[in-house]
Parts: C-alpha cells; structure tokens; sequence
C-alpha cells in the first residue's frame, strides 16, 4: 500500500488488527490499519468513542497484543520483541494519557513520580536523576524546587497533565503517543498544554501519534491526520489539504458536525440520524455505509482499499468526494 | 424584564468546605422568556452549574441561597419541598450531562416514562403508553414500542440521552434546563441532540437554558449568552452581539483560546496564562484580573460591576473593556 510518509518512517505500523473477546463475542477493535510516521512528524488520529484509536495506540506500545500485523519502529519489529529487548524499546516510546490525575499515583511524591521511569531504566545514581527530573520539569513550566516534594492532589488537571508530560520526557524518548490529552482540561488550559506540547516537539525533537476525538484540536498540532471509524481507516492526508478537501463521506460529516464558534454559521441541519453500528459486528464491506448517504450496494459487498485520491492524501471509499 | 418566565435576582449561593466558605454563585442576576434559549458559558468551577441547581432548588444541603429565583410569578426559594415536587418534572425540566446516572438502571425505560407522565398528569396506563410511544418518536428513537421494555444500559449513551429529554419533555415543561447535554456525546451525535433540542423547544414554545463550556455549542443555537468567571456573570449579550462586540477580555481570550479548523496547524494558540482563583480566597477586585492582558492598577482593587454597554441587552463588568468595534 502506498501510505509512504518518508522514506524511512520512525514508526511503521502494517496489517495491524486488535480483537478483544467480551463474553464469548468479539469484537474488531483495530482492523487492518497500516500508519507510516515520518521522524519529527506528528500524526494526528481522530475518530469517535469506540472507533479503536486508543486501542491502536496501546497496540504500539504492546500494551495490547495484536492479533496479526506488524508494528515496526525504527526497523524493529515490537510484536515480536518480549522482555528485555522489548523494555529497552519502550524507553524510546512513551505514552501520555487522557486524565492527568488518574495517571498519578496519589501517594507519591512530583519529584519521585517523575523519576520512577529513571529509576526502572537504570539510572543508578540519585544526583544524576534529580538533574534530569529538574530539567524536565523546569521545561514543562513547573519550579522543581516548589512542586517536587509535594503530592498529585496539591496540582490542578492543567498542572497534573504538565507533570505527566515531563514523566514522559524524562527518558529522552523518540515517539510519544499522546492519547487524549487535552480533553479533560478547560479550554484556556487546553490552549497551553497543547502549545506545551508543540514546544516539547521541538525541543526534544520528537515523533508524536496524537489521538484525539476533537478535529480542531487535531489539525492544531498535525503534519497529517488519519480518520478512523469503526477499527479501519477512512481517510489519512496533510492536514490542512485534509481538512479543506475530504475525500471520505465520514471526514466530511465529521467535519460539518463541529460547532463552530460563529453565530453567522448556522448549524447545518443535514446530519444523517443514525449512529455508529456495533463494532461485535461491523457491516460488511465499507463500514460506514450505514450512514452514508453515497453508499450503495458494491460498498456492501466490497471492502473499499486506502487509494490515492490527491497528493499526499489516501481515502478508503468507493465514491470519495473528491 | 417583568415578562420573563424565569428570572434570578441577585442569586448567591455559598457552599461550606473544610478550607472555608466557597462563594460558588455570586451575585447573579438572569432572566430567560418563553421561546427563548438561553446559553451559560464557563469552564470548569465556573459556578453554571450550582446556578443552575440553585433555579431548580437542587443545591447540596449544606449550601445556602439567598437572592430570589422568581418563576412564572412565584419565587421558587420560599416553596415548599411539596410544590417544588410538583413543579419539577412538570413545568421545569432538567436534562443531565450523563444520561447514565440520570436514568434509573433497574428501571425500563417504559416503567420511567410512564411514571413521570403519571406522576403530574391525569392519564391511566394506556393514554401515559401511548404517550411515552409518541415522545420517544418525537426524539428521534427507532422502534420506540420495543424500547419500552428496555433498560437503560441496552441503548447506546446517544439514545440514552434522548431518552433523558423524553422524559424531559414528557409533561411539556415550561422551562427546560440542559446542562452540558451534549459533553459525553461523540460530535456527530452531539449535533443530532443538539438539533433535537431546538427543534422541541421551538416546537413547545418552551424556555431553554443551556450550560455548557463551549462557546460553539450556544453560537448558533440561543438568543442570549451570559458568560460566567469565578461564579459572577461577566458579560451578557444578544448572542450575536456577544460574539461579534465582545466586551470582556475574557470572553474574547475564551474564544481566542479555542482551537479553530481554519487556522492553519502549528500556529500558536493565545492561551490564556494562569488558571481560575481559587474560590474560598475571593479576590478583592476583578477574579479575571491575575490572567487579564488589559489589566490595570484599579482591576486589583475594585470589584467591576456588570453595566449595559452601548444597548441595554448588553452588559459586562470591566473597567478596560475591549474597545467597541466601529461597524454598525
């Protein structure tokens, strides 16, 4: 499949399916989902509740083992990595999460949460550790002489997410998937944990999967962007491209169903009823032709590929609108 | 305003906690007609929706109101828990952010419906059936005789929410008030609640108050907006206007805060610095004031009060209002 970010992607994610089984039933969570990631980029990953985008994210990690597919990062193959060689990986991918104080350990002190992946990594000497800690918190905007030796609950969301930014940071990490994580945080502090963010990127010179169910807030921090529904992609392209042009029915509903912050934008009226269908038995062929308003019958016979639409962007449908 | 259905005068709530008192509604003042929706705008800890409790006279025990929440003729603070029981569920009706905890789990949907409808309206068991029939068509659920016999957790958090306005609406309340009833919801289903709601609230001629943290939510879908800063309503306005003459450099770093699709991407956002006071240390003057870029000596030391701007619709409290824009 031609999805090439780069030539010599960062994260490479191929064939990839997750099935979880939920009282004798299964239900496809990720399904044949192929990524590149270019080095330095930032992928945005958008899509509703249950449309398998965190699923995806932990199957990178290999927090939740997939069915088949490969997951390459850097040319290594982390499906098939186990112990060891596999912990020695994730130092250079981390993961920062939805809720920021739930991600906390309550009982544990700021400087010593933050240091706890040193800690596990092997960085034996304490001074060593209290060094890196500083840093990383004085980079997210916190003073490491104030926040250090108190306790998660002392901190607010905002603050909360910035401590969980710097545990992230800590190990000098590549990749960096961001699950989520301003959707639990007020809009003036979303603005600056998403300007932190792009401030990390460039600093530390990372790679960042962004999931995230809100497109405004996607499109502010992504290269490109990839839309999913229902455990398959629909869409993948630069963003900005992405986002004036959708080729894909979903994208574009997606897009029209924002509520924009503009009394002369009346809101359009022609959102189809209907909702997403169950992933324990996804229609056949196109998985969004339920709710498609072009969708006839090949889409319910045929699974519809990724194909090129337009420069850079990939949809998966048999009658794109572009 | 003397035509207003509901009116709040000078409403305070104050909550005691461990650290001290907590001014969680200060000094509000609102008013929303018949056919009319009104939208309360604010971030979190913001006070919308104890001021919302506080109409419904739903506050915590512990908190205490003072003000006058004055609803079609009688002031809802001296009635009796009795009348207030009466009034609730028939003439003003609430729907919650989680359908989940305001649905009853061990109940049908039927069996909550008809109960509600039986509750304050003189129908037997057929006439409030076929009535809960036509209200969960009228919201939009497919199959709604089979849904009936069915629980809460067999439907999805979308139909359950539409669900929650049938009971809602089930006996054509006067006012209906939705706190953030679209936050839990995926955005292509928020836009179908969101539809729905006006759609019925056209329909009834009823008054609509809409809480809620985005500020997109009420610009195409109320007639007014009061935007709510550390429990005061800051500024107020003809939606329209509010959002085309914003005064409150709040409301203009609100907006400008929220990330926008046809903003190219990376492009810094202007977050707004800091974060809200804390609410059991009141500051002497604006609350916004720490955070504010026009801000000056007086903001530190005096309370702004909310006064009309140019039209009497439009009022907001600071003293270094964002400057009028010249355009008609």
């Amino acid at each position: 499949m031609m999805l090439q970010a780069a030539p010599d992607p960062l994260m490479k994610v191929e064939n990839l399916v997750v099935e979880y089984s939920v009282g004798g039933k299964t239900i496809h969570a990720v399904s044949d989902v192929s990524l590149e990631i270019a080095r330095g980029e930032t992928l945005g990953l958008v899509g509703e509740s249950g449309c398998g985008k965190s699923t995806l994210g932990r199957a990178v990690l290999q927090l939740r083992q997939a069915v088949s597919g490969k997951v390459l990062f850097d040319g290594h193959d982390l499906t098939t990595l186990k112990g060891e060689a596999l912990r020695q990986m994730r130092r250079r991918v981390q993961l920062i999460f939805q809720d920021p104080i739930a991600s906390l350990n309550p009982r544990r002190r700021i400087g010593d949460i933050v240091a706890e992946p040193l800690v596990i990594a092997g960085v034996k000497d304490p001074e060593e550790r209290k060094r890196r800690v500083a840093e990383v918190l004085a980079a997210v905007g916190l003073d490491p002489a104030l926040v250090s030796g108190r306790l998660p609950h002392e901190f607010s969301g905002g603050q909360c997410q910035r401590i969980c930014i710097a545990r992230s940071l800590v190990l000098n990490p590549e990749f960096v998937i961001c699950d989520e994580p301003v959707s639990a945080l007020d809009v003036s502090i979303r603005a600056q944990i998403l300007n932190l963010l792009e401030e990390m990127k460039a600093r530390y010179g990372l790679t960042l999967l962004f999931i995230a169910h809100d497109l405004a807030v996607v499109k502010a921090v992504s290269d490109r962007v990839a839309v999913m529904y229902l455990g398959r992609l629909c869409e993948v392209g630069p963003s900005e491209q992405l986002f004036a042009r959708p080729a894909h029915p979903y994208t574009a509903l997606l897009i029209e169903a924002i509520p924009v912050p503009d009394p002369d934008v009346r809101p359009t009226q022609s959102v189809p009823v209907g909702e997403p269908p169950s992933p324990i038995a996804p229609p056949s062929g196109c998985r969004f032709r339920t709710r498609c308003p072009r969708a006839d019958a090949r889409c319910a016979s045929e699974v519809p590929e990724l194909r090129l639409v337009a420069t850079g962007q990939f949809a998966a449908c048999h009658h794109p609108l572009i | 305003m003397t035509s207003a259905l509901l009116s709040v005068e000078n409403a305070v709530v104050d909550l005691p906690t461990p650290r001290g008192n907590l001014r969680a509604v200060d000094h509000v003042d609102l008013a929303v007609g018949a056919g009319r929706t009104l939208g309360i705008v604010g971030e979190s800890g913001c006070g919308k929706t104890m001021l919302s409790r506080a109409i419904l006279q739903l506050l915590p025990k512990k908190a205490r109101l003072s003000g006058r929440v004055m609803f079609d003729g009688q002031d809802l603070t001296k009635l009796s828990a009795e009348k207030l029981r009466k009034l609730r569920g028939r003439s003003l009706a609430v729907v919650f952010q989680d359908p989940m905890t305001s649905l009853n789990p061990v109940l049908t949907i039927g069996t909550q419906l008809i109960e509600t409808i039986q509750e304050h309206l003189e129908l037997d068991l057929a006439e409030a059936r076929q009535r809960s029939i036509e209200l969960l068509a009228a919201v939009g659920i497919p199959a709604p005789e089979q849904r009936l016999a069915q629980y809460p957790h067999q439907l999805s958090g979308g139909m359950r929410q539409r669900v929650a306005i049938a009971v809602a609406l089930s006996c054509e309340p006067q006012l209906l008030i939705a706190d953030e009833p679209t936050t839990a919801l995926d955005v292509t289903i928020q836009a179908q609640i969101l539809d729905l709601l006006a759609r019925e609230q056209q329909r009834r001629h009823m008054a609509m108050i809409i809480i809620t943290h985005d500020l997109g939510v009420v610009a195409g879908r109320t007639d007014e907006v009061a935007v709510m800063y550390a429990g005061r309503v800051v500024e107020r306005a003809p939606t329209p206007v509010l959002f085309k003459q914003m005064r409150m450099p709040y409301t203009e770093a609100l907006l400008a805060a929220l990330p926008k699709l046809d903003v190219a991407p990376h492009t810094p956002l202007p977050a707004i610095s800091g974060r809200p006071p804390d609410p059991t240390r009141p500051l002497k003057g604006c609350s916004f004031s720490p955070r504010c870029r026009y801000s000056g000596e007086r903001c530190g030391a005096e309370k702004p009060q909310l006064s009309p701007a140019e039209t009497p619709e439009h009022l907001y409290a600071c003293f270094h209002p964002i400057a009028a824009k010249v355009s008609a």
